[in-house]
Parts: structure tokens; C-alpha cells; sequence
């Protein structure tokens, strides 16, 4: 039987170019194994070879994204491999970032399964963890000795069509992948069973981990409100009557920038909520009472507030994965501060 | 602003101010008009006083 064919992906440290000073390097390519490449071949033995290395800087990646996943596929696609391998990049966040957008590149276009290798807290492990099985790393390369047999045993199970455990059992990090199984057990007797070994102080394993929320370190006080330009935004679904971009009432895949020009108050002739998810009587008679821009009127005239910003931003906070309304937050932000505004008041419903 | 605090505290929000009841943060439709107004000129007050105030972690302001 002829061997399986894996490309396998590294910076220019691991390809043994050179360090920071080579890091602005673009993608080359190399027939056979290349650093960690020589360990992989130990593992994988008779069953599978690395037919070639590519190779890239980690600032040129950064810097050329689109350009380097294009570039690195079409090398990779070149070689027609059962399976790619990126890194083992442990805490390293450019090479991290790199390795997990060549899986989603080669997942996405090519199709192939992509095994790589990386500490849980590396950001490439947060983004990308869905298009590869990320092997859980130490975080340096001195984790190199552990990472390798661990990745190039899933490589092979991948790549024989082995049926794969839970990431727990495998040692990968959580794809997001949720999978139908008959459990022995009801699930009010494992939910019993949990809170029991619990209390009792003993090790349990919760079937729905909570999706992980991060933390921001408080802004400063805004100095001068009386001063402050003061931007409205909400989760509560209030848009323009007749909701002009169609925002889902629920899981919402985006969010609306509407114009405040010459509005003092908000009516049920010209507002109304778009949210699915609670009784919409309330805010369709009057939108203010989600989205106070009455209020904020008669301030701003009262020299209260320096002024209201021209636009507010409106969403459907309604079954909207964390990761959409992270994405939201971020675009909306960064307007807001394109446009000078101070201080936002948030309302959610 | 938001009723159900526990969330925005599991959410990471920094400066929280509870408000009225789910789909009528800011307001209250039993109210005559003039009072509803009065009532989310308060919070509206209070999310401005905690923009103005410094905060070292997560505050929910009470009052």
C-alpha cells in the first residue's frame, strides 16, 4: 500500500531560515520533511509521509494574509496530500494565527483535513479551531517532544478514517462540534449523577460548557459629560418602521446604522423593534422606552450632555452567537470612535 | 442598561445600570406619560453619572 501524503506547514524559526530578522520572508517550498517535519517522520512511520514543507515568515503572513493563503494553498494543492499539518506553533500568536488560517484556507478550498498543534490560549486556537484539530501544546517549543507524537497518532487516525473520541479523549481543542449519541443514561439521572459527584467534591465534566466571555479592563470616567458626544446603542432590536435591512428577529446575522438627524422622540409611526425574543407590544407603541432618544434630546437642549451622536446602532441580542455579537461590537466601536463620540449608552432588553 | 444584571455581569460590562423589566427597559406603559418620561430621565441620569465615575472592575450602580 502506498503511503498517505501529508504537506505540513511551518514559520521560517522551525524551517530553519531564520528568526525575527527573517520573519518578512513569503511562502517557499521544500520537497520532503524540514525541522519538526524529521520528528513527524518518526511517527509516522510506514503509514504516511511529509512529501514536502512549506515555509512562510510570520510577519509576511500578517501582513499579506489573503495573498499567503492563496500562495500557501495553491503550494500545498500542488502536492495533492490526504492531510495537511500546521506547526505545532504552542503560544507563538502570529505563527499561531498563520497555521489556523491555512487550515480554514485548506479545509475550505481543498477540502483535506488539517491536524495542528497549539497552546489553548494562543489566538489562533480561538479563531481557527473550527477548521482543524488543534492539538492541545505546552506553550514553547520545549512542549516540541510531547506535541509531536500526539498530533502525528491523530494525523493517522485521521487520515485511516479511525472514528475520533471526544476532543477530551483525543487531546484536541473543542471544534464546536456538537454530535448525536444514545447516552446510558437519562439526562435527568446524569444531571443528578453531576450534582452529586459535585457536592461531594469530586471531578465532573459538564455536557454544555458555558461559552467563554472575555474581559475588558474599564474605560476612564468620561471627565466632562456636559462636554460629551454620546452615542446610543441596543441589543433591543429598535429600528426604523418597517425595518428598511431586514434584521433577523432572531440570530441575527448583522446590525443597522440609522440616522437621529432632526428626530426628538421616537413614535410608532416611525419606530419599532425587530426582536423576536420578548413581548413587542411596548416597544412599538414607543421605542424610547428601549432606546431613550427622547430623553437624550432634552438633555442634549439642556446643555446636559454636549450631544447626542447623529447615528444609533440597533441589533437583535436574540439567540446571537457570542462570536457575531463580538464581531458587531467591534465594528461599531471602531465607527463610534471614527466619529469622535465619547461615551455610549448600551440598552439591552 | 439592562433588567437582567446577571447576565451583563456574566457578558463582562463594566458600568451597569438596572433597569425597569425586559421589553420596557426604560419605561413603564403603566405609567401616565409625563411620569414614564420622569422615570427614564432617572436612569438615563444614572448611566450618565456612571460614565462619569471611575470604576477599577465590573459596578452595578444601584442607586
Amino acid at each position: 500500500m502506498s503511503k498517505f501524503r501529508v504537506v505540513h506547514y511551518i514559520n521560517q524559526y522551525f524551517g530553519q531560515i531564520g528568526g525575527e530578522e527573517k520573519a518578512n520572508i513569503p511562502p517557499s517550498c521544500k520537497e520532503g520533511p524540514v525541522g519538526p517535519g524529521m520528528a513527524f517522520k518518526a511517527v509516522l512511520g510506514n503509514e504516511a509521509e511529509i512529501v514536502a514543507t512549506i515555509i512562510c515568515g510570520d510577519s509576511w503572513f500578517a501582513e499579506n494574509l489573503d495573498e499567503a493563503k492563496a500562495k500557501v494553498v495553491e503550494m500545498i494543492a500542488q502536492y495533492k496530500p490526504d492531510l495537511v499539518i500546521t506547526g505545532p506553533a504552542f503560544n507563538a500568536g502570529r505563527y499561531g494565527t498563520a497555521c489556523g488560517a491555512v487550515a480554514e484556507a485548506v479545509s475550505q478550498e481543498l477540502e483535506i483535513p488539517v491536524v495542528s498543534g497549539m497552546y489553548p490560549e494562543n489566538p489562533g486556537a480561538e479563531m481557527y479551531r473550527r477548521f482543524a484539530l488543534i492539538v492541545e501544546t505546552g506553550d514553547n517549543a520545549a512542549a516540541m517532544r510531547k506535541a509531536v507524537p500526539a498530533m502525528g497518532k491523530l494525523a493517522l487516525k485521521v487520515l485511516k478514517g479511525e472514528q475520533l473520541g471526544t476532543p477530551k479523549e483525543e487531546g484536541y481543542i473543542p471544534r464546536g462540534i456538537r454530535e448525536n449519541y444514545f447516552a446510558p443514561d437519562r439526562g435527568s439521572k446524569r444531571a443528578v449523577d453531576m450534582l452529586v459527584a459535585k457536592l461531594k467534591g469530586e471531578e465532573f465534566h459538564t455536557e454544555y460548557p458555558m461559552p467563554q466571555f472575555d474581559r475588558v479592563d474599564p474605560n476612564p470616567a468620561v471627565a466632562d459629560i456636559s462636554k460629551a458626544k454620546i452615542g446610543l446603542v441596543t441589543s433591543g432590536g429598535i429600528v426604523p418602521k418597517g425595518n428598511p435591512d431586514h434584521i433577523e428577529s432572531s440570530s441575527a446575522s448583522k446590525f443597522g446604522k440609522y440616522d437621529l438627524d432632526g428626530i426628538v422622540n421616537l413614535t410608532a409611526e416611525t419606530h419599532q423593534t425587530a426582536h423576536g425574543g420578548y413581548d413587542p407590544v411596548y416597544a412599538n407603541q414607543d421605542a424610547d422606552r428601549v432606546l431613550p432618544v427622547d430623553v437624550m434630546r432634552d438633555l442634549e437642549k439642556e446643555g446636559k450632555i454636549g450631544s447626542l451622536h447623529r447615528y444609533y446602532y440597533a441589533t437583535v441580542g436574540n439567540g446571537t452567537s457570542v462570536a457575531n455579537a463580538k464581531r458587531y461590537a467591534a465594528e461599531i466601536a471602531q465607527e463610534l470612535k471614527n466619529d469622535g463620540v465619547d461615551a455610549v449608552i448600551l440598552t439591552s432588553t | 442598561m439592562c433588567t437582567i444584571v446577571p447576565i451583563s455581569l456574566t457578558v463582562g460590562a463594566n458600568r451597569i445600570v438596572p433597569t425597569v423589566a425586559i421589553p420596557h427597559p426604560l419605561g413603564n406603559p403603566e405609567l401616565p406619560a409625563e411620569e414614564e418620561k420622569a422615570l427614564r430621565r432617572r436612569l438615563v441620569n444614572k448611566a450618565l453619572r456612571a460614565l462619569s465615575t471611575e470604576v477599577d472592575g465590573q459596578t452595578v450602580f444601584e442607586d
